[in-house]
């Protein structure tokens, strides 16, 4: 149950093309993330398979079963929105229990169901409040628990987290994941942070501009990019890309080399340059590097590296690391 | 704006105590007047201390039937502002939730008819309440107040429901709830405070409109405004009958008014839609 495909999707908003054509396999149980810039499309993609838009062209599976035209809540899907969206005017209780009502389920199987979900999620205590009275983390359990009640085939999530602060999202972040294995029903989670794609997804969909750049698990495509878009888009630090000689001689029009994949050079080295500025993190030190060529690279070195900004250093790239992409920006695979 | 702050709570007190007696000067002298004798309400200079009487009231009841004339009022202004709601809330959650490229354009329309003198009309539209005989009932009132306060319904109404998040409908939709559940579950209970102050406002405008009740009804179907008006034509001089009259006309609109201000700051208060 909660297997979702796409096939071929294209959907406009009046004259301007939001997804020209996407296709993709989502297998059951799968936490899958959509992750890309603001505007590439990801979240109007969530809404298509939610049912929330119409779709242009194309079709949507679930389970096998053609749903383009079934209106969203016979999809059997659930959604957890950005701003939680909450019926302010409805206790937790009645909030967690309004899908089952619209369901027409019969009041002690509802009261059951409900009181599950909120034991689950920490909300017992909070049944007679209004969410109002709540905190943003408690909201967020509330609509995610106004989601399972319904036992879905899948999750949808629109960019959960991003109105908590930092701590509390990695505490949430946990709890998702956590439910994920509780419940092991399909989930698609859409965000603009590649940290939440690549901790909790099983496969990550990278959008630019509505088109699929690259599906995968997080490390191949930490690993192998198809693009500079995503060898850029994934990883932190970003990816370094140089032109130039440095790609000529290597037979790319650009090269990308990862902050972790550049050492330190004894003596004289492959690249030298000038420190600009450095980031101590405790763990690691990012040096900002501007090169002889003038380019600018991210360095990552040991968290107790003393370099000062002003001196110089001479680097070497790990060269199996080195990723190549032609002049139109695909990978280059030998 | 902290120096302001600081400053002003005195100023604005004292701004809005003036205005306030300004504007209810008015009322205050009509219901002085009310209970004077005919004599004192006309003298010069005017008299503040007076021996009050109630002969007003009761020679305004002898000569017009009051409270037929209030009955008719309830039924039109009531009447009209359920059909007004009845009509507005479904075209103002259409056009706020699910506009289109004419919606705006649409409502403009919907206001523009606003701007017309309604004594422009006055001769088709006394011709047609003529031919349907309408004249002189309380339907047609109704079904003119109706048309005269629905744009200001829509209006109102549509900016209140624009202020309700959009993914809270989605949400419903998600959760199985068809059209009609999402409007009676969701956005109505959110928008509460907004459509109770649109129906107290087609109340009082419905309540207080004098140019079609007198051109179009009489003695059968005439409200309040009606009533006042057939004191102070034949009878302008008649000041303490023609205040009695006023009185009687707007004292039970006050009092709605001001049990409505109560529900409506609770209403406000209880917000928080985020």
């Amino acid at each position: 149950m909660g297997s979702i495909t796409l096939r071929n999707v294209h959907k406009k908003f009046g004259g301007v093309t939001v997804i020209p054509d996407a296709s993709l396999d989502i297998r059951e149980g799968e936490f899958v993330v959509f992750v890309g810039p603001s505007g590439c499309g990801k979240s109007t993609l969530l809404r298509l398979i939610a049912g929330l838009e119409d779709l242009t062209s194309g079709t949507i599976l679930i389970d096998g079963q053609d749903v383009t035209h079934v209106p969203p809540a016979k999809r059997g899907l659930s959604m957890v929105f950005q701003s939680y969206a909450l019926y302010p005017h409805m206790t937790v209780r009645n909030n967690i229990a309004f899908p089952l009502k619209m369901a027409g389920m019969a009041t002690g199987d509802i009261e059951r169901r409900v009181s599950k979900a909120a034991a689950t999620l920490n909300l017992t205590d909070y049944l007679d409040r209004k969410p109002g009275q709540l905190s943003g983390g408690q909201r967020q359990r509330v609509a995610i628990g106004r989601a399972i009640v319904r036992e879905p085939k899948a999750f949808l999530f629109d960019e959960p987290l991003s109105n908590l602060d930092a701590a509390l999202r990695v505490n949430m972040r946990v709890e998702i994941m956590q439910l994920h294995q509780d419940v092991g029903a399909t989930m698609i989670y859409v965000t603009h942070d590649q940290v939440e794609a690549m901790t909790m997804a099983d496969r990550i969909v990278v959008l630019n501009k509505g088109n699929i750049e690259q599906v995968g698990s997080p490390l191949e495509l930490y690993a192998k990019p198809d693009s500079i878009f995503v060898a850029g888009f994934i990883g932190s630090p970003k990816m370094n890309f140089l032109g130039g000689d440095n790609a000529r001689s290597r037979g790319a029009a650009t090269i990308g080399i990862r902050p972790e994949h550049i050492d330190f050079a004894q003596g004289v080295g492959l690249w030298s340059g000038r420190i600009l500025l450095t980031e101590h993190l405790g763990a690691d030190t990012f040096l900002h590097v501007e090169l002889i060529t003038g380019e600018k690279i991210v360095v990552r070195a040991p968290g107790e590296f003393g370099g000062r900004p002003g001196e110089g250093v001479s680097l070497r790239p790990q060269e199996n690391r080195i990723h190549r992409f032609n002049a139109q920006g695909r990978a280059i695979r030998a | 704006m902290t120096g302001s702050e600081k400053r002003s709570p005195l100023l604005v007190a004292v701004l809005g105590w003036g205005v306030a007696l300004i504007m209810f000067f008015p009322i205050f002298w009509m219901a002085l007047a009310a209970f004077k004798h005919e004599i004192d309400a006309v003298a010069t200079p005017p008299k503040l201390f007076f021996e009050p009487t109630l002969e007003n009231f009761a020679a305004v009841q002898e000569r017009a039937d009051y409270f037929r004339h209030m009955w008719n009022s309830v039924v039109v202004s009531l009447g009209s502002t359920a059909l007004v709601l009845a009509l507005a809330i479904p075209a103002a959650y259409v056009s706020a939730f699910f506009p289109t490229k004419k919606t705006t354009d649409l409502l403009l329309w919907m206001l523009s008819t606003k701007m017309m003198p309604a004594v422009g009309v006055l001769v088709p539209m006394y011709l047609i309440f003529r031919d349907l005989g309408l004249l002189d009932t309380q339907m047609g009132l109704v079904g003119i107040y109706t048309l005269i306060n629905l744009p200001i319904g829509v209006w109102m109404l549509y900016s209140f429901f624009k202020e309700i998040p959009g993914e809270i409908l989605e949400a419903a939709r998600m959760d199985g709830a068809a059209p009609r559940q999402q409007l009676f579950q969701i956005l109505m209970p959110l928008a509460a405070p907004g459509i109770a102050s649109t129906a107290l406002l087609c109340t009082i405008l419905a309540w207080n409109e004098a140019f079609w009740s007198i051109n179009l009804t009489a003695v059968n179907a005439g409200p309040l405004t009606q009533f006042i008006a057939s004191f102070s034509s034949p009878e302008g001089l008649f000041w303490a009958k023609l205040s009695a009259a006023s009185l009687m006309a707007i004292a039970p609109i006050l009092l709605l008014g001001i049990l409505a201000q109560r529900q409506l700051v609770r209403g406000l208060t209880f917000g928080a839609v985020k």
